[in-house]
Formats: C-alpha cells, sequence, structure tokens
C-alpha cells in the first residue's frame, strides 16, 4: 500500500474526457515523476488529489483516509501541499509574510482569532520561514514584493512555502518552469535534500527531462488522461511506447 | 509599550496628542475674522468626525483589510443608537449600559448578516449585504415599529420606566453625572477654543478602538486578512479557512458600526431608521477609500474630510460669497458667485464628488497616498532616494 492510492478516477469536462481509469500508488518516501504531453491531464490529476476537482467516479486515499469530499484546506491539514503551475503567491505582501502565513498556518491550523498577538514577535516562526527562504535562495529578497518577483523567483517563493509547512506529500506542478538553468539545478539539489533529510514523499510533474531523470525514483507516463506505463527512469528511458507517445514528440 | 513596537508606540502618542488637542486644531481662525467660518472647533462637528472616524477605521478592518466590499454597514449603525436609546428608555440616561448593549446587538447582528452574504464574494456580497440592510431599514418603518417607533424615530417619553434614574440625575446624556453637551469655552485673544465633555468622551473612545485597529493590523489575524484579500486560492490550499476570518472581521466591524451609531444617540437621545439607509453605508465606504482603505489613519482622515465638507462647506452660501468677491464689478461677480455657489453651500456634495473621482484616479490608495508622495518627494529633494514607509501604511500597497 503506498501513502497515496489513486482507483479507477474517472474525469470529464463536458465531452473531454480528462482522467481515463487513473490507477496510481505512490510509494511513501518516494520520488515519483508523471511525464506526459500537453493537455494529456496531469494537472487535472493534481487538482483531483487537492480536493480542488471532484472525480466522476474512484477514489483518492490519503494515508488510509479518503480526500474526496474534503476541502481543500482540510486536504492540506492532512499533509499534503502544492506547488501551482502558474505560482500562487500573495502577491500584494512580501516574501516574508508569504512564508509566514503557512508558518502560521501549521501552527494554528484552520482558523484561530489570534488579533491581540503581533506577528513581529513570533521568533520562532520567523525563524523558521528565514530558513525556507535561505533554502530556497531568496533570503536576500525577504523585504520585495511577491507580485514584483520573477515567473522563477515566484516559483522558489511557493516552494519554500509548501516545505515550511512540512508536508508528508508534496505535490509539484512544473517547479521549475520558467527558472534560469542555475536555479533550475538548484532547485533540483534542494529537493534532493530536502528528500534525504525529512521523510517526504514527492509527486512532480515536469516537462524537463533533466530535473525528471535527475530526482525520479518511479515515473508514470500520462498521455490522453491514462496511464501509459510506470517505471523505474532506466526502463522508462528505453521504453518504445514512451518514445512514441512523449520523448519521441518532444525531442 | 503596551504591545507595539516603537513606530508604533510613537505613532500612537501622535494620534493621541491630535485627537486631544483637535478643539486647537481645528479652530485656527480667531473670532470675527472673515475666515472665522472656516474653523471647525465645534463640539457637535467634532464629536461626529470622531463618531465617523470609529465609524470608518472599523469599516476597514472588513474592507481595507479583507477587500470585502459592504454595502449594508449602516444597518449596524442604526442597531446601535436603537440599542442606546432602549437603555435610556428602561435604565436612566448613563451612556455606559447603553454602549455595551450596542457593541453586543450590533455584533450579533453582523454575525447574522455576515454569516449569510460571506457566502458570496466580490458583487454579490456588497449586493446581499445591501439588500439586508435596505431590509432592515423597510423593517424598522413597519413591523419593527413597537422597537423602533417607526417614522417618528425612538425618543425618550416621560412615561418610560427609566428604573434607576435618581433624584437629581440629568435629564440628557451623561456618564456618571458628567453631562455630554456641557462645555467650557475658552477665550484666548480673539481665539475662542470649546472643550466639550462629549467630544472627549468620544475622542477617548475613539483612541481606544484605534488602539485596538492598530493591533489586528500588526497581528497574525491581520495578517491572514490581508491574505484573503490577496490570494483566496493559496490561502485556501495553505490549510487556511478564510471564511472564518471574514466573519471574524465582518462581526469586528459590525460592532465598530453600531458603537459609532451609540454614540451618535449619546450626542443626540434619539434614534431613527434613516441612519440605516444605504447612503449612510455609501458614506462610510467613500470615507474609506478617499482617506485611503487598508491604512490606519486614512479612513479617520476622510471621515474628516467629508463631515467638515457637510458641515463647513455647505454654509458657504451665495450671500458669503458675494461678500467675498465684492472687490469684482458687478456682472462679473455675480458670474463668479453662480459659478463658485454650484461647488459650494448645497452643492458641497458636488465637490465632494469631484475630489472622490480625482482621487480614485489619481491617488488610489487615498489621501494618505498623497500624503506619503509629497513626503517622499520632500526627502528625495533633501537626499538620494527615500525608502521607508510610513507608519500609518501596511507594507501592502
Ligand atoms: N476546468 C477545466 N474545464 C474544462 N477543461 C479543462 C479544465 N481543466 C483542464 N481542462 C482540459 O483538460 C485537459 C487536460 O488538462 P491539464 O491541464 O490536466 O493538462 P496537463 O497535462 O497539465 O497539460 P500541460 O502540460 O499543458 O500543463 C486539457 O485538454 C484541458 O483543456
Ligand atoms: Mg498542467
Amino acid at each position: 500500500m503506498g501513502i497515496l492510492e489513486v482507483k479507477d478516477v474517472n474525469k470529464h469536462f463536458g465531452g473531454l474526457h480528462a482522467l481515463r481509469d487513473v490507477n496510481l500508488s505512490i510509494r511513501e518516501g518516494s520520488i515519483h515523476a508523471i511525464i506526459g504531453p500537453n493537455g494529456a491531464g496531469k494537472s487535472t490529476l493534481l487538482n483531483v488529489l487537492v480536493g480542488k476537482l471532484v472525480p466522476d467516479t474512484g477514489s483518492v486515499m490519503f494515508d488510509g483516509q479518503s480526500v474526496l469530499g474534503r476541502k481543500p484546506h482540510e486536504i492540506n491539514q492532512m499533509g499534503i501541499s502544492r506547488v501551482f503551475q502558474t505560482p500562487e503567491i500573495f502577491g500584494d505582501l512580501t516574501v516574508m509574510e508569504n512564508v509566514l502565513i503557512p508558518c502560521f498556518a501549521r501552527r494554528d491550523g484552520a482558523f484561530r482569532l489570534h488579533a491581540f498577538e503581533t506577528v513581529e514577535t513570533e521568533a520562532e516562526l520567523i525563524e523558521q520561514a528565514e530558513r525556507a527562504l535561505v533554502d530556497v535562495n531568496m533570503a536576500d529578497k525577504r523585504h520585495h514584493h511577491a507580485a514584483s518577483l520573477s515567473r522563477g523567483d515566484k516559483r522558489r517563493l511557493e516552494m519554500a512555502m509548501c516545505l515550511v509547512q512540512k508536508p508528508r506529500l508534496l505535490l509539484l506542478d512544473e517547479p521549475t518552469a520558467g527558472m534560469a538553468r542555475a536555479n533550475t539545478n538548484r532547485t533540483i539539489d534542494l529537493l534532493r535534500d530536502i528528500h534525504a533529510r525529512r521523510d517526504i514523499t514527492m509527486v512532480i510533474i515536469e516537462h524537463d527531462m533533466h530535473v525528471v531523470f535527475s530526482l525520479a525514483q518511479r515515473i508514470t507516463v500520462l498521455a490522453q488522461g491514462t496511464p501509459l506505463v510506470e517505471d523505474t527512469p532506466e526502463n522508462i528511458k528505453g521504453h518504445p511506447k514512451v518514445q512514441e507517445a512523449y520523448l519521441g514528440e518532444a525531442h | 509599550m503596551l504591545g507595539l513596537n516603537k513606530r508604533d508606540t510613537r505613532f500612537l502618542l501622535i494620534v493621541i496628542a491630535l485627537t486631544m488637542l483637535t478643539p486647537f486644531i481645528l479652530q485656527p481662525f480667531p473670532e470675527g475674522s472673515a475666515l472665522a467660518q472656516f474653523n471647525a472647533g465645534y463640539p457637535d462637528l467634532m464629536q461626529r468626525i470622531a463618531i465617523f472616524g470609529i465609524f470608518a477605521i472599523g469599516f476597514n478592518i472588513l474592507f481595507g483589510l479583507t477587500g470585502y466590499l459592504s454595502f449594508g454597514h449602516a444597518a449596524f449603525l442604526g442597531v446601535g443608537s436603537y440599542a442606546v436609546v432602549w437603555m435610556y428608555k428602561l435604565l436612566d440616561y448613563n451612556v455606559l449600559p447603553g454602549l455595551a448593549l450596542a457593541i453586543v446587538t450590533s455584533g450579533l447582528f453582523a454575525l447574522a448578516i455576515g454569516y449569510l452574504s460571506l457566502r458570496r464574494s466580490g458583487i454579490y456580497f456588497s449586493i446581499l449585504t445591501l439588500a439586508f440592510a435596505q431590509m432592515s431599514f423597510n423593517l424598522a418603518y413597519s413591523v419593527l415599529t413597537p422597537i423602533t417607533n417607526g417614522e417618528t424615530g425612538l425618543q425618550v417619553y416621560t412615561s418610560d420606566p427609566q428604573i434607576l434614574l435618581g433624584e437629581n440625575e440629568p435629564n440628557i446624556p451623561h456618564l456618571f453625572g458628567l453631562v455630554m453637551s456641557d462645555s467650557y469655552k475658552l477665550n484666548l485673544g480673539g481665539w475662542v477654543f470649546t472643550f466639550n465633555i462629549g467630544y472627549y468622551f468620544t475622542a477617548v473612545i475613539a483612541i481606544l478602538v484605534f488602539y485596538l485597529s492598530l493591533r489586528i493590523f500588526r497581528s497574525p489575524f491581520g495578517l491572514m486578512l490581508r491574505a484573503v484579500k490577496s490570494n483566496q486560492t493559496r490561502l485556501n490550499y495553505t490549510g487556511v479557512n478564510p471564511r472564518p476570518y471574514t466573519l471574524a472581521a465582518f462581526v469586528i466591524s459590525g460592532m465598530y458600526a453600531g458603537l459609532a451609531g451609540g454614540l451618535l444617540a449619546a450626542m443626540d437621545p434619539l434614534a431613527g431608521a434613516e441612519r440605516m439607509q444605504w447612503t449612510e453605508s455609501g458614506a462610510v465606504v467613500i470615507m474609506t477609500i478617499l482617506g485611503g482603505a487598508g491604512t490606519l489613519m486614512g479612513p479617520v482622515l476622510g471621515a474628516g474630510f467629508i463631515k467638515y465638507l457637510e458641515k463647513i462647506f455647505s454654509k458657504i452660501n451665495e450671500n458669503v460669497l458675494d461678500g467675498w468677491f465684492s472687490f469684482l464689478p458687478d456682472p462679473l461677480r455675480e458670474v463668479v458667485v453662480w459659478i463658485f455657489s454650484r461647488f459650494t453651500g448645497e452643492g458641497w456634495a458636488l465637490t465632494l464628488g469631484l475630489m472622490f473621482m480625482l482621487v480614485v484616479i489619481f491617488l488610489p490608495g487615498g489621501l494618505m497616498e498623497g500624503g506619503e508622495r509629497i513626503r517622499n518627494l520632500i526627502r528625495r529633494r533633501k537626499n538620494g532616494s527615500g525608502d521607508d514607509a510610513s507608519p500609518g501604511r501596511t507594507p501592502a500597497e
């Protein structure tokens, strides 16, 4: 049994069959990549996992509990964090505040009326946030407005926001898109390092094969809403079906 | 001090000083001089500015921080007024029990309206609040007449129980014998300064609730509210449910409005349904935006500005203008007076409308942004460049 078990999930958008009998088992503590051409249904699958979409059929179990029917914030509190394909950050707030919010959320849960405390005096949380910013190499931008960051920086900020929550399952939707090569490599190192340090399971959607083959222990290939194959990176590289459906087309 | 850092403490002290010195500040011109009509240091006006300042400070906690634009806050203002007058009728003219009841009832009322309205966001939320407020307004005129006394308005009659009323107790609103309408006049040279008990009572409350709002702005709760405004999706996927936060903000701002409504009845022991009308709800929106939504001082500034226009500018009628322009030859004078009188006197609302338009177009951050731009300009003139934000502003622009 994996930490995440997706069984017979189907999702239609009108006439479009976006997810077709998806079965997926993610082993606890692994880095699992999902690859596939544009429009394959990768983001849709993540949307189902975090409660943004409800599938037409099937079940999604996280650590033995169903996530279906739960609100996004409840699913997050179960230990699932997500980095979005288009960065979702608090644009009006500073980089530091962006990271502080998940720190508070982790400490206080879905709601606490802490109207008579002061953010400034929460030394422990501020230190946590600071460390997360150092991890993604953004500490020098802590007072910047998040909206003014570059796309790559926004994504790194979002990653810091997710990591500071110490999730058990981290979902990354194209985490290096829009990043310069140096930052891509840094992100690979960061994710590898965090994976080694903490007992964290990661699901990565990525078009950059360099990232995929540097990190993933298992790879699932998704095409037209269906998983074609699931295997180790070595086997995927040489797989004829994959060549045809994805790698052949992309390279 | 008081859980504030150095900068905020200094800021609070400045606010306290300004509030306490308002009877001087608003009375810059000597009595009998040509400019004396621009003086605003009258008890009634000062008290109104403080009361609507409280109203706007509370409104800003909802609108400025979460971005939820309520068009129904006048309902809570009305509830607060009714609560206070009822306490006059049942107990006595001491304002404290009424104000306590005003805060509690408006809070409960806000809880109900907020709970329903916050199921939607954006324009739908605004329309729901407007609908609930108009409903309250209509109910106050019709079915609820036993509580509100309908069109006549709620007031105290000699036949009312007033069970706590003592032998020598004043027959008008007071605080443990300190009569709200009592004033002390100070003649200094040509100037006359009025120190009114009602004003100082309101001012002390205003400072307290300003301090509270300052604490909320700096608190994790305030941070969450700003996060709601910035990106609710992200907040959801960060494990936070925005609903209780927005509801808490709604209730707090409703209680501020109820307190303000109660204070209006402490000034004048009357409560009428017209206080719940949408124009009143619109006024607080305009005050907040004009001054600067999301800033600490902006709403107070906006409230002062509008009340000043309403009371002082509206007094400049054609006769006054005639006097001013008497040096001009006749036909020209008539033209000039005609043009000016469109914007003053009864035309004061036109001036307000124009100002509001200019502010929204050119200074989206309100008068506070204007002030800040001027400050930055001066600082840049002096040395290289200024980057420090003013204490009144949150880091969010
Ligand atoms: N909310 C929606 N409503 C309707 N159609 C949708 C919706 N979300 C996704 N789709 C469609 O479902 C299909 C799968 O989309 P999805 O975003 O999951 O692809 P993807 O694999 O993430 O692609 P990419 O690599 O471009 O991000 C696409 O054809 C898309 O247009
Ligand atoms: Mg996608």
